[in-house]
Formats: C-alpha cells, structure tokens, sequence
C-alpha cells in the first residue's frame, strides 16, 4: 500500500482519542480512539449494536461526546463551523419525502451549505450537482422522480447530494444495506472515482462487497469498543474477529433499551 | 340583485382579495409540512388558535391577533415536544387538538360570547372582513411567500433530511421552528376566509392535488399555490352565487371545491404512475437461458397495443404474464 507523506498530526480530517459516547446516560461508545488521515479509505465493521451508527453520529457532531475530544481537520468539533468541507449519507433507506421531488432537485439540496441565503441558485451550484450526478452515475436520471429509482439508485442519489457540496471528507452511514449488487457495484465505482481525486472517506458497512479494493484500513467496531484496527480485512476475517471475542449470548440488543412502563426494567432484569 | 352585481359589493371585493391570498399563502407552507410528513400539523395548530380566539373575545382585543400569538405559541410548543419525545409525538399533538379546542370554547363562554361569535371563526365569515383584515392578511401572505419561496432550498433540504441538513451546517431547529412559526401565521390568515377548523385543509388539500400529477418539488408546490387559488376564489364565487337560492358558507365550498379537484386528478395521478412502472426498463441481466415460445400466432409491432418496454438493446412486448422479444422468425421468452 503506497501512501503520500503522512501530513502534520493536526491537519487529519478525523481524530478521536478516548471519546465516549452516551444515549440516554448509559454510556455506548467507551475510550475509542481513530484517526482516518487525507486520502484515506477506513471501512467501520462490526455487527449490529456495536455502535459503528453512533461512532459516525459523534463524528459528524450529531451526538454530543461525554468524554475525550473529536477533532475535524484538526479543530475540536465544539468550535467546527467549516460544515461544507464534510458530506454526510445518513442511514436511511429511501430519498424520498411527503412531495414528490426529482432526483436534480434532491441532490441540489446538498448545495445548502454552501449557497447563502436568498440567492437563486449560480453557475458554480450547477456544476457540482452535474458532476455529482455524473460521479454515481445517474446523469440520465436527473429529471426522474427520486420514487421511481430502485433502493440501490436512491442510496446513489443520496451520495450525489452529499458530493454536491464538494466536501474533503466524506462519512457514509451503511450505504449498502438492502443494495442489490449491480448497485453496490456502482457505489464501489463512484467511491473509488472520489478516492482517485484524493477524497478522504469513512465508511460504515456490513458487507464490504465490491468495495474491497479500495480500502485502506478495516476498524472492527464490538459492544462499543475498537476491537481491531488495521490493515483491510475480508469480510470472513471481520467476522471471525468479533465471534472470537464473543464472551455472551450473541444477537442485537438496544443502546439506550425502550422503557415503555417504568416497571419493564425490573423484569427485564430477571429474565 | 343579478350574481354579477355582487363583484362590485365592496365586502365581495375584499372577500375575493382575502382568499386569494389566502389561496397563496396556506399551501406555500402547506408543501413543507407534507413534505415533513406532518400532514395534521396544521390541524393541531387551528384547534389551538381557538384558544386565542377566546382569548381576544374575553379581553376586548383584536382576536386575530391574539389568535396569531396563541398559535405562535402552540406551533412552537408542538414543534418542542415532537423534537423530545420520538414515540409520543401524535399523542401530544392529539392533547393540544383537545386542549386549545376545549379551552377556547370555555373562555367563550366566560367571555359572555355565544358559539354564533366563535363560528365566525371556526368556519370563517369572509363577509364581514374589514379592510384592515385584508391589509392584514396582504401583509403577513407577503411574509409567508417570501420566507418560503425565498428560503426554499435551506427549508426543503430540513424538510426532507434532518440530520443531512444539521451536518451541512444549517440550524435545522431554527429552521423547523420557522416553518411552525410560519404555519401558525398561515392558519390565522386563512381564519377569516375558511376557519380554524378547516384551514388545514387548504395547507395540505391543493398540494395532495397537486402532487398527482407532479414530479419535481417545485412544480408540486406552485401547482399547490395555483390550485389553492383556484379553490379558493371559485369557491366563494361559487358559495356567493349559490347564496341567492340556499344558505352557503364559503368556508366549507372552498374546501370542498379543492377536495373535487383532488378527486378529479386522483385518478389521473394513479393512472400515470402505473403506465410509468409499467413502461420502465427491464433490467439487463447477463447469462439468462435462451427460451423461445411454443406458438405464437399474434405479431407484435409498434401498435399491437401490448407496452412495449426497454430492455438492453431491444422491447419486450408483455401481455398475459410474458416478455416477448422478436427473435428471427420467432419470439424469445425473456
């Protein structure tokens, strides 16, 4: 694996050292330490629970961190105000809302942090969503409506909005979850054009599939700890990491577990 | 008195000009609330704005503009509330329909006032608005039509993905307040025209209609305004003309007129979408085993009648749970 000079500490667009992370007061995240350096390609492993979701929230600074500091770009995420410099693809499974809206429009809408308010839309906003569109794919799509694309198509729309805004670093929340693999084929081309153009990209997944080439570095998230962190692993290997570490009763279980009486909790905890 | 005597009343020339505005403002904001998929917000917000209503009546002040406080308020309150509580969000909702319904109805009372004075407001009066109610309603239509068309792309890109749009930087709770905000002022200017109780039908009724036969966002909302006003003034044109023969409120006709108009481009709108999936491309897939039909006396051409649909280099031409694809003299099964 080649990689350029390593840049100043500092200037790498992620660093987390010992951040913890709580929902609800019960602590998720415990003492995880990450750094994704420019250009890099890091894949979040790990199954489901293991808060892979909740380590990209406290990233993108939908979670406040209870402990340890998170930086972007070098500066601590309570005083980051250079948003559009990161595009953000939540986890979710379709692009559309209420209104019907066509794919241009939707991924016009990842212009937002860039554009001021009051202004109709320039040349420069025009430009980013054509090369958005045409990065993943969908250029002959624009003027569809986002519902009538496929699941996989609409993931792709939701990357295209996030590259709209031309970010440095780019954060995908399982963006292959329910994706057939033709199109989990065109998310590993669209992501490996990004990474030639020197993208920085942090990706949680729970099939790596056609990405695999690309990666740089695996993090094998389990029960809210880094359980490994290093060069990629295959998908087999990922998993064996975590089974081997499989101390109790495999399976999902909540973060912050649903209260719906007060008296639930005394029973679950004789069950 | 002939019907066309009536647009030279000056109370129907301030009536009209009411509910054009009206007509504009309410499905303008309407669009975002639906595309927030809080479609009853509007609903929750006039049950509450009775309270202010009362509020106005019991104190001697103007009840629009207690009307438009206690709304902001509520709007706000709710707004507060869906972004605690994740479960529960419709419950409190249904708690502040009952509440500002019950608590407006009892100030009322108190106030000295009969439920005669509190229907004016409940279903509208548009006959007795005075010119300063049009000033009025002029005024804040101005507002909503600015904030909305103005701020369109911030509102759509909160409206349709929270947490993109707090990553891209936007104060999206600011932004969610601002549409509520926006909401509470859209609902007390359409009180005078279709009522409290009916003003979430003008919110969320045109862009129903609307979006039948849309495909873009934009177009969904300016159709939404178009019919708004269609509805809107056809519908008090309508209710003045039928005045002459039976008693008929313009509140209720407006919405009635845009609930015909929904469901005259409904079946349009289903239409449509099924000729669209009907007619999208197969997808390409390699290596399938090569089949032909059995017989086939029917030719397909352009105009058999059986859709003819893209798939790779050629059309499938489907009927009867077949593909067929020309193949030489036969036809392949695909």
């Amino acid at each position: 694996m080649t990689r350029s000079p390593a840049p100043p500490p500092t200037a790498a667009p992620v660093v987390l050292e010992q951040v913890s992370v709580s929902i609800g007061g019960r602590p998720i995240l415990r003492d995880v330490d990450l750094t994704v350096r420019t250009g890099d390609m890091v894949t979040l492993l790990g199954p489901n629970g293991s808060g892979k979701s909740t380590l990209v929230r406290a990233v993108t600074g939908l979670l406040p961190h209870a402990r340890g500091s998170v930086r972007l770009f070098g500066t601590p995420i309570e005083n980051f105000a250079d948003w559009r410099r990161l595009g953000f693809v939540p986890q979710r499974s379709t692009a559309t809302g209420g209104v019907p809206a066509t794919v241009r429009e939707v991924v016009a809408s990842g212009r937002v942090g860039r554009r001021r308010l009051l202004r109709p839309a320039g040349p420069a906003d025009r430009r980013a969503v054509d090369s958005a569109l045409e990065v993943v794919g969908l250029a002959d799509r624009a003027t569809h409506g986002v519902s009538q694309l496929s699941g996989g198509q609409q993931q792709r729309v939701l990357i295209a909005r996030a590259l709209a805004g031309e970010p440095d670093l780019l954060v995908l929340d399982e963006p292959t979850a329910g994706v057939d693999l033709p199109n989990q084929q065109a998310l590993a081309d669209a992501l490996g054009r990004l990474k030639a153009r020197g993208a920085t990209i942090l990706l949680v997944a729970h099939e790596i599939g056609p990405m695999a080439p690309l990666i740089d570095r695996s993090v094998v998230m389990r029960d809210g700890w880094v359980a490994y962190d290093g060069p990629p692993l295959s998908q087999e290997v990922a998993s064996h990491t975590h089974h081997a570490h499989d101390h109790d009763v495999a399976g999902d279980h909540d973060h912050a577990p649903h209260v719906g009486s007060p008296f639930d909790w005394e029973r679950r905890g004789r069950a | 008195m002939s019907f066309l005597d009536l647009f030279s009343l000056e109370f129907m020339q301030r009536a009209l000009l009411a509910a054009l505005l009206t007509g504009l403002a309410a499905p303008a904001i309407g669009t975002f609330i639906v595309q927030r998929r809080l479609a009853l917000l509007g609903d929750g917000i006039g049950h509450v704005a009775v309270t202010g209503v009362a509020l106005g009546l019991l104190t001697g002040t103007s009840p629009t503009w207690t009307a438009v406080v206690v709304a902001v308020l509520g709007a706000v309150l709710m707004e507060l509330i869906r972004e605690r509580g994740h479960t529960n969000g419709d419950v409190a909702l249904a708690l502040l329909f009952y509440g500002g319904l019950a608590g407006g109805v009892l100030i009322t009372g108190i106030a000295g006032q009969g439920a005669a004075t509190l229907q004016a407001y409940l279903f509208g009066s548009l006959n007795s608005i005075s010119p300063d109610d049009v000033l009025f309603t002029a005024l804040l239509t101005v507002v909503v039509l600015t904030v909305t068309l103005g701020l369109s792309p911030q509102l759509f890109a909160v409206a349709s993905d929270q947490d993109f749009a707090r990553v891209a930087g936007l104060r999206v709770r600011a932004y969610n307040l601002l549409i509520a905000v926006l909401a509470a002022v859209s609902i007390t200017v359409a009180m005078r025209t279709v009522g409290l109780l009916l003003v979430s039908a003008l919110m969320v009724v045109p862009v129903a209609t609307s979006q039948q036969l849309a495909r873009s966002f934009r177009a969904t909302l300016l159709g939404a305004m178009a019919v708004g006003c269609l509805a809107s003034v056809g519908g008090l044109v309508l209710s003045a003309a039928l005045s002459f023969r039976v008693s008929v409120a313009p509140g209720p006709t407006i919405v009635l007129l845009a609930l015909a108009m929904f469901t005259a481009t409904w079946p349009l709108g289903v239409w449509l979408r099924r000729r669209s999936r009907l007619m999208a491309p197969f997808p390409e897939v390699s290596a399938a085993p090569h089949r032909s039909t059995d017989e086939h006396p029917h030719e397909h051409g352009a105009d058999c009648g059986h859709p003819a649909v893209p798939h790779g280099d050629h059309v499938d031409y489907v009927h009867d749970g077949h593909r067929h694809a020309v193949h030489g003299e036969h036809y392949d099964e695909h």
